[in-house]
């Protein structure tokens, strides 16, 4: 069988049932999401998750998180190799934003308080957005995790920025 | 003025995560031009830097060729190189005050007069000459003349070899030798020399790595097999481990021209013909990228993925300035990827499948930088006169047929062809090993026990000479090639059995799932015995 995202490449966060979280557990503190849905053999974040709360049946099946106990530490997005792995938290952001994490892998690493274009799945324009974080984990992955911030609805839709 | 007449320089200087070091810079000439190259940069490389896209021409049609592989595979980049004729430019180093120029063509690459031979292709069929211009008899030594000062690739040498080959040819043994040093042959040479063996690693190219060297992205895989690091990365850990383990040997710029009974290997060094006679030989040699029937596939611009991640990755060069990628394989959706990030703009990935082939992840990568990805898409043909200038796509019916009515014109200037590839099977034919042609595997591939041994004897294979896969598969089947050579020269003991079933129960559930089922059909058809 041939799934939409098979012909797309665009997932929807419909698909995503299984791994969105409540907005309690959003509400609650940072949360991985990991849009994963092929079976593909990798678990890199099977190995990254520092509190092994990622894991999964065989090496082909889909990563499975453990909602609440997840940190959101993020260190399973930087290494995950399809750069599948968004962290988001509403916590720590004003009341109705929500902070998304995206890993970057391009130039132009953009600075804390800069406004950049958010993009969704499609790569269509959600409108500006403002930097509020920019780590590199560890300089050998090589991947920067940016972290925005978007209207609360939008976060489930940022997944990209320019 | 003077900005306008300097060569534009397409080098990368700004690279994500990757540091181009250029050596001191030097000058050659092509045609008479000044070009800038780097110390340790390869010719190729270097005119492409300066925009030049027409390196030669065709022996018979006169048409335009330029870059295509970039790893000395393809003929299209040969060139007359300080008098010496037909020289790989794309994997030759540029040195100070070299002397480059096209071949075949009057008076300069981009303007052939001869180009007009072109317009008569429907009157030059194969073996025309053994027909035509025979009578009468008294012209035909004139026709004969012309004819043979326009075809053929290029003219005599008008310099003599520096370097003579020298008369002694040499003679080793070793106990394994790996030919080809990608994922699989490293794995392979590795394990085997940690059994106690001695291994021999032949390579030809000038460094150990095979492609790893150029893939910039992550691999999938599992921690052992170093999920989550980069291939560059994992390159250079393993030529590491490799170049400094007491019992590996390791021939780099070494071809091996062919195997003989006995497991002799005759392998051409540096202008010096070497015999290794081993006493086991694990064949890693990678496979070849294959290419796609369309109108005016052949011209500059036109090439290959492997072609393209090379010159941007390998010799930090930009392919070209506006791309449209052919193939939504994960080939096609990584060095998508990367082109971006070179600073390429991809103007749509074209795939003729009704959907996309790679992983999900890799497309979802490219589709949030705004890339488009059309399915039931193919490329009818491209246009330009000396490069690419745009490419028609039409839309594909279920049948895979054109629809009519639904061309789409594209403008770019790099067509990226990646149409999957086709295992190198030359040695193995030579060898003797059983092949049979299994589509699942890319092509022609061997016959193989569990143990990755073939019909002959003491010839084992890995990576993607025996069917085409990721290099995280290539690296574990290195392992099972590597441990069982050695096991079957009374190295390792019951452990050492244990750790080769170990590998091919991984082997097994990598290839588990529904991405893997075309691969375990295919490696079905081939495995034989224990």
């Amino acid at each position: 069988m041939v799934t939409d995202y098979e012909i797309t490449g665009v997932i929807k966060s419909g698909d995503l049932v299984s791994s969105v979280p409540s907005k309690e557990r959003f509400k609650k503190g940072p949360v991985a999401i990991i849009e994963c849905p092929q079976e593909i053999p990798c678990d890199a974040c099977v190995a990254a998750c520092p509190g092994k709360f990622i894991f999964m049946e065989k090496i082909v099946t889909p990563p499975e998180i453990e909602m609440d106990k997840c940190t959101g530490c993020g260190l399973c997005a930087v290494k995950c190799p399809g750069l599948a792995i968004f962290i988001v938290d509403m916590r720590n952001s004003p009341e109705g934003k929500a902070w998304v994490s995206i890993p970057y892998e391009f130039l132009l690493v953009p600075e804390i308080g800069d406004v950049v274009k958010t993009l969704d799945r499609e790569g269509k324009c959600l409108g500006p957005a403002k930097v509020v974080k920019v780590v590199q984990l560890g300089k050998e992955w090589k991947t920067t995790i940016v972290t925005i911030e978007v209207d609360e609805n939008l976060a489930m839709e940022a997944r990209y920025l320019r | 003025m003077w900005i306008m007449t300097m060569n534009p320089d397409l080098r990368i200087v700004e690279h994500p995560f990757l540091d181009f070091k250029r050596g001191p810079k030097i000058k050659i000439y092509y045609q008479g031009k000044a070009i800038e190259a780097h110390e340790g940069e390869t010719i190729g490389a270097a005119l492409c830097a300066a925009d030049i896209s027409v390196f030669t021409r065709s022996f018979k049609y006169h048409r335009p060729r330029g870059m295509f592989c970039a790893i000395g595979k393809c003929s299209s980049c040969m060139m007359r190189v300080n008098g010496m004729p037909n020289i790989k430019t794309c994997i030759t180093p540029a040195e100070d005050g070299m002397l480059v120029e096209p071949q075949n063509c009057y008076p300069s690459a981009n303007e052939d007069i001869f180009n007009i031979m072109n317009r008569f292709s429907f009157a030059l069929k194969p073996k025309v000459y053994y027909k035509m211009f025979l009578r009468p008899r008294m012209l035909s030594t004139f026709f004969l003349k012309i004819i043979r000062y326009l075809s053929g690739m290029g003219s005599f040498p008008t310099s003599t070899r520096q370097s003579k080959p020298s008369g002694v040819n040499e003679s080793r043994e070793t106990e394994i030798a790996v030919v080809g040093s990608g994922p699989a042959g490293l794995y392979a040479a590795f394990h085997a020399a940690n059994q106690g063996s001695k291994v021999t690693l032949i390579d030809e190219n000038n460094r150990v790595g095979g492609q790893l060297i150029k893939q910039t992205h992550k691999f999938f895989g599992s921690k052992e097999h170093y999920a989550g690091v980069r291939g560059i990365d994992i390159a250079k850990l393993f030529a590491e481990q490799v170049l400094n383990h007491k019992n590996i040997e390791v021939l780099l710029n070494s071809f091996v021209i062919g195997i003989y009974p006995d497991n002799i290997l005759g392998i051409v060094q540096d202008n010096k013909f070497i015999k290794l006679r081993a006493k086991k030989v694990v064949i890693s040699t990678g496979a070849y990228e294959r290419t796609l029937i369309f109108e005016n596939n052949d011209i500059p611009g036109v090439m290959g993925a492997g072609g393209v991640q090379t010159l941007m990755n390998v010799h930090g060069v930009k392919p070209g300035k506006e791309a449209l990628m052919i193939g939504a394989g994960n080939v096609g959706l990584i060095v998508s990827y990367q082109l971006l990030q070179a600073g390429v703009n991809v103007k749509a990935v074209v795939e003729a499948a009704p959907k996309i082939g790679g992983y999900f992840v890799h497309a979802a990568k490219i589709r949030r930088s705004g890339v488009p990805i059309l399915v039931s898409h193919s490329i009818k043909g491209v246009w330009g006169k000396n490069r690419v200038e745009g490419a028609k796509i039409v839309q594909l019916d279920e049948k895979w047929q054109y629809i009519p009515n639904t061309d789409e014109d594209v403008k770019c200037d790099l067509i990226c062809v990646a149409t999957g590839l086709r295992p190198t099977y030359e040695l193995l034919y030579q060898a003797g090993a059983k092949m049979k042609l299994v589509p699942e595997l890319g092509g022609h591939v061997p016959l193989r026990t569990k143990s990755m041994e073939t019909t002959t004897r003491g010839i084992y294979i890995a990576g993607d000479a025996c069917g085409i896969e990721e290099a995280s598969t290539a690296m574990v089947a290195g392992r099972v090639a590597g441990i069982s050579a050695a096991l079957s020269l009374g190295y390792g003991d019951e452990r050492t059995k244990e750790l080769r079933e170990k590998a091919i129960g991984e082997l097994e559930n990598m290839r588990s799932g529904p991405t893997g089922e075309k691969i375990r059909k295919g490696t079905k058809e081939v495995t034989f015995g224990d």
